[in-house]
């Protein structure tokens, strides 16, 4: 088991949490959580800290930022990436963190990880001009290109393959969840 | 009545754990609440054969010496044999004996039954991984229109109302009905879920062969990588057929079956799929090739090459370019759903603290933890990764029998020391 020698995920101590949430599942909730603020126009900026975790309160190291706003040919100021290129950035970034990760369980060292992201929407949904289009993405596409010691192309493709299975935002993309939004 | 040690069952593994009891000479009874063999005999499908070649059908003191080695035996033929097996060990049983609860008492156990009280210094609890059908909470959303069955239930099509089905579950049990249903007349779709799959006959010889040759078969739960994650592997896309055909998703579409992803929800009258279709087969495909890999460096290593059949590689799993994420079930006219989503143990009678909060049995390698004296056989990955087939019984109960004799004798009597 690695503590992170490799490519520098500490997967020992993964499995040991593991063990810990399997024992006690109550322990495994989190909550994550984000606030966000309108600017002007389709800009807003959201802000990240605080979460809960393993049983108490926890804080990142510092508050992160993400602003977001829609593109020039909306009218808009196009200040920030849009909403969904921000949806393709955590997916990106849960897979490849899932891919080093898993790399990391089998010893396989990493020189470099690139992934392209393509989804595809039709904005007649969001616009209202066909009732039948739905507003999201309906249909994503990621390519990753790998580049790892002595690495044969099928344990490459295992290695993308189980980082999906182990992925949070592949199952939030993947499947249906409960979304209630309240005003107070 | 007193007795050292009761058995909770008279399936193989009940009887093989009783044969290598009276080879120790430890005094036992077996309590059986139906007859021998009660799961196959009354739990299972009509058509259901064993996944298992006839050859591999051993069990301590008696090996298959039928004159079809290669074929797979019905479940009648199964159930005879596993009574040829019962007479053959001739253990202490008691047929029609219900166990209604098992608890701790004093250094041991009480085992009550319909048919009275047994006091015990351990008990093995034989009594299988497969009693009672998985069924996810969100069965609970079909609407009333669509009949809800599961494989622990069905028999033959001919049962099911007319329309299609909806298999939920592709593993060893999923495909079979599947393929069976879908020949009857009612179109299937099934949803594909985790799956392992494996082609019946690779380079000549059958899969489970190789799984012998390899090692694979043996590979012991303290050795393995991670054994928590390997007692959750699904049987084998294996189906036990006259002409020993492979029967994998690929085969289904051909027959004209539809692939859709898991079924994750189900609201308002649809179901709701997972979009990780593509995944799921890919992970299977590559989890085969690697399997294939493996026996293939294993008949090089032993300069076997020209024994075999050439290595190759099957067919990728194809899919639709889009599977559908939704489907109207009304609309669609699936008239059932057909649960082939697994099964558990049933310990409801087990009154010892030994269950974790998903009801499984804690145990290592059989010996359930923190309840001296108490054993389990039969389940998934038990002590070796063939330890849920016929022929896994055998290394398996004598492993047990010998860590019981040796709690038995390690005991201090009570009152010394």
């Amino acid at each position: 088991m690695s503590t992170g020698d490799i490519n520098g995920v500490d997967t020992a101590h993964l499995l040991f949490a593991r063990g810990v949430v399997g024992d006690t599942p109550a322990a495994g909730d989190y909550t994550w959580r984000a606030s966000n603020e309108w600017v002007h126009g389709t800009h807003s900026k959201t802000t990240i800290d605080g979460y809960f975790g393993l049983g108490e309160e926890r804080n990142h190291k510092g508050a992160y930022e993400f602003e977001a706003d829609h593109p020039l040919e909306f009218n808009a100021a196009d200040n920030a990436a849009t909403p969904v290129e921000i949806v393709l950035a955590g997916l990106a970034s849960c897979l490849t963190a899932g891919v080093a990760a898993v790399a990391e369980n089998r010893e396989i060292k990493l020189r470099s990880v690139k992934a392209t992201l393509e989804a595809d929407m039709n904005i007649g949904g969001i616009l209202g001009a066909d009732p039948d289009v739905r507003n999201g993405f309906n249909d994503v596409r990621v390519n990753y290109q790998i580049d790892a010691d002595d690495t044969s192309e099928a344990d490459l493709e295992a290695l993308v393959a189980q980082s999906q299975k182990i992925s949070a935002v592949f199952d939030i993309m993947t499947n249906p969840t409960n979304v209630t939004v309240s005003v107070s | 009545m007193r007795t050292t040690t009761v058995v909770i069952g008279a399936g193989h593994t009940g009887l093989a754990a009783s044969y290598f009891l009276s080879a120790r000479g430890i005094d036992h009874v077996v309590l059986e609440r139906g007859e021998v063999a009660n799961t196959w005999r009354t739990e299972r499908w009509d058509s259901l054969r064993l996944l298992t070649p006839n050859w591999q059908v051993t069990l301590p003191g008696l090996a298959y010496d039928g004159g079809d080695p290669d074929g797979f035996m019905t479940v009648p033929e199964l159930v005879g044999f596993i009574d040829r097996y019962a007479r053959l060990v001739n253990p202490p049983l008691h047929t029609l004996t219900t166990v209604t609860s098992v608890r701790p008492d004093g250094e041991g156990y009480e085992v009550v039954t319909d048919r009275g009280v047994w006091l015990c210094r351990s008990v093995i609890l034989a009594s299988g991984g497969f009693n009672l059908p998985k069924v996810p909470p969100i069965a609970a959303a079909l609407p009333d229109s669509v009949r809800s069955v599961t494989a622990h239930g069905y028999r033959r099509p001919s049962d099911l109302d007319d329309g299609g089905v909806l298999v939920v579950g592709v593993s060893a049990t999923g495909i079979q009905l599947a393929e069976e249903i879908h020949r009857s007349g009612r179109p299937v779709t099934v949803s594909v879920g985790e799956h392992v799959r494996m082609p019946r006959i690779y380079r000549g010889r059958d899969i489970r062969y190789w799984m012998d040759m390899t090692g694979v078969s043996d590979e012991r739960y303290d050795e393995a990588d991670d054994v928590h994650r390997a007692r959750q592997v699904p049987s084998p896309q294996l189906v036990g057929s006259p002409e020993r055909k492979t029967l994998d998703l690929n085969a289904l579409t051909d027959q004209g079956v539809r692939m859709v992803g898991r079924l994750a929800g189900i609201r308002d009258g649809k179901a709701q799929l997972s979009g990780s279709l593509h995944n799921k087969v890919t992970r299977s495909d590559l989890k085969m090739n690697r399997l294939l890999t493996t026996i293939d460096e294993w008949v090089t290593e032993n300069g076997l090459d020209g024994r075999y059949d050439p290595p190759h590689r099957f067919e990728r799993t194809r899919l639709e370019a889009s599977p559908p994420l939704l489907l109207d079930l009304d609309r669609e006219n699936i008239r059932t759903v057909l649960w082939a989503t697994g099964y558990r143990p049933d310990y409801s009678w087990l009154h010892v603290p030994v269950l974790d909060y998903k009801g499984r049995i804690r145990h290592d390698g059989g010996v359930v933890t923190g309840s001296p004296g108490l054993y389990v056989i039969g389940l998934n990955f038990l002590r070796r990764r063939k330890s849920s087939f016929i022929h896994g019984a055998e290394d398996d109960a004598r492993d047990l029998v010998d860590h019981l004799a040796a709690y038995l004798e390690a005991r201090v009597p009570v009152g010394v020391g």
